[in-house]
């Protein structure tokens, strides 16, 4: 039983690590390499989260960004921003 | 003492529940039925979540043909070649996909039959089935009647006849499309379609009309529909609210007439946008309530009604969420993390979600509506302060903009969906 016990707590950290954040999944809808919609995959994470706080704050220009980032609040931002910067 | 064996792929880890040693071997199955934005995207959602699931999508046609940008085809703004996919680029993915129609569910047993008798036993289910027409629900509108007065709400062979007839009406003719009460696919889709129809009216046939008879008081974007129909069409677009009587009760199709309470309109293109309820195979597995539609849990979009079968996109009660390609792909994404997750045993975080969807009032002029959603006693609700639709006020480079997007988004989405 031991030994059960230490391989589910082993796939529960994987699955944790895994998991995409709340939210990050939907992304991908619009920013998959088609321009104008900028690549998200890859990019530094302080530069996500830097326009996520503009868009939110209302002093970036925007169309939908101004709409969508209001929805995340900034812990939540911050995740899926590592989340996306992690993606290939 | 139980054995277990854990599979640890590039993403989530599935641990393998052991009933018997057969099945110890064999990787946990996901049938997906349906491939459309949803059915597609949860299936490439599942595979890359963890290789080693054994997905299988089951969809009886070769090709999709996509309802976005339809309204496009049917006014000649657009090729249907653009509309098109097949499904060898997700086969070549490893995903086994069976061309095939799903004619049973049997969830006790966990088993799909195909219309050739094959079964295919499931660990998950997950059901995309999009909408079926509801014939007969509108008087006089049968599946003959719409050979003579498309809906062209399946994209298709539909969408085409509706734009031959465009073509083929004399400069001078009346445009009737009937918008149907809620719920339906693609909630502001009338009057994309509408605007796009008036827009090929004033540029080929100016002195025809349109008129667009609704059962509904209140439409998705409708001041800003409204203001660029003052903009664009203001002679050529007439649009008749429930209040006003525009609810259609019968519809004529030897004659072409749309009834209503208050009199009755003839006319030499019309397009019926019938009542819809969730595709036949929901109602067949037993998932689709007396609604027609399907009721789920927001964090899994399990069933509601049977355990082990998933609904996502435009047959599910997603809440807030509109019935678009955009929240079948959102949706999909998060329920088939849901489902791997639980096939390993864990339990799926809180999701949120996200909805954008693009309409054109004219080919440069786009106007947008989004939201981000959560579960909240138990529906997928509105984050309040997020989301809204695009400004009324916002200048023509806004509307350019918001076109160019949306023909990026359909790019982009129909990408990952497909290829």
């Amino acid at each position: 039983m031991i030994c059960f016990a230490a391989s589910r707590v082993a796939a529960l950290a994987i699955i944790v690590a895994a998991a995409p954040p709340p939210g990050a999944t939907s992304c991908s809808g619009c920013h998959g390499g088609v321009a104008p919609f900028p690549v998200l995959q890859g990019r530094s994470a302080a530069d996500i989260v830097t326009a996520l706080d503009a868009f939110r704050a209302g002093t970036k220009p925007a169309t939908v960004m101004n709409r969508i980032a209001k929805g995340f609040t900034p812990e939540e931002t911050v995740a899926i921003a590592n989340w996306l910067a992690a993606q290939k | 003492m139980k054995s277990r064996r854990q599979l640890i792929g590039g993403g989530i880890a599935v641990l393998l529940a052991a009933p018997s040693l057969a099945r110890a071997r064999t990787a946990p199955r996901v049938v997906v039925i349906g491939g459309g934005f949803g059915g597609a995207s949860a299936a490439r959602t599942l595979h890359r979540a963890e290789p080693r699931l054994d997905v299988v999508l089951v969809e009886p046609n070769a090709t999709f043909t996509a309802c976005p940008f339809s309204n496009e085809v049917i006014t000649g703004l657009r090729d249907i070649a653009d509309q098109r996919f097949n499904y060898q680029p997700i086969a070549a993915d490893g995903i086994r996909v069976v061309q095939a129609e799903a004619t049973a569910v049997d969830a006790a047993a966990r088993r799909v039959t195909l219309g050739d008798g094959t079964v295919l036993p499931y660990d998950r289910l997950i059901l995309s089935p999009g909408i079926d027409i509801i014939w007969g629900a509108l008087p006089g509108y049968d599946e003959a009647a719409s050979e003579r007065m498309p809906h062209a709400w399946k994209a298709g062979e539909q969408t085409l006849l509706l734009r031959r007839q465009l073509e083929a009406m004399p400069d001078g003719g009346v445009v009737v499309i009937s918008a149907p009460a809620n719920p339906y696919r693609c909630p502001p889709g009338p009057y994309e379609r509408a605007s796009l129809i008036a827009y090929y009216l004033k540029t080929h046939k100016p002195r025809s009309k349109l008129l667009l008879l609704d059962a509904k008081d209140a439409f998705s974007k409708q001041k800003l529909f409204q203001n660029a129909w003052a903009q664009l069409y203001p002679d050529l677009l007439e649009w008749v609210s429930l209040s006003d009587g525009g609810k259609v009760i019968r519809v004529d199709p030897t004659t072409n007439a749309f009834e209503t309470d208050f009199g009755t309109h003839k006319a030499d293109v019309g397009n019926v946008i019938p009542p819809q309820r969730a595709g036949r195979i929901a109602a067949l597995a037993g998932v689709a309530d007396r609604t027609g539609w399907c009721p789920i849990d927001p964090v899994t979009f399990e069933s509601r009604l049977i355990p082990g079968i998933h609904v996502i996109g435009d047959a599910a009660i997603a809440g807030a969420m509109p019935k678009s390609a955009f929240a079948a792909n959102a949706q999909a994404k998060v329920c088939a993390y849901a489902v791997a997750q639980l096939l390993a045993g864990e339990t799926p975080e809180q999701p949120r979600l996200i909805n954008t969807c693009y309409s054109l009032a004219a080919p440069d002029y786009g106007i947008s509506v989004a939201g981000v959603y959560r579960p909240a006693n138990g529906q997928l609700t509105d984050i309040a302060g997020a989301g809204g639709t695009s400004p009324i006020d916002a200048p023509l480079e806004q509307r350019a903009q918001e076109a160019e997007y949306a023909n990026a988004w359909f790019k982009t989405i129909t990408r990952e969906a497909f290829l």
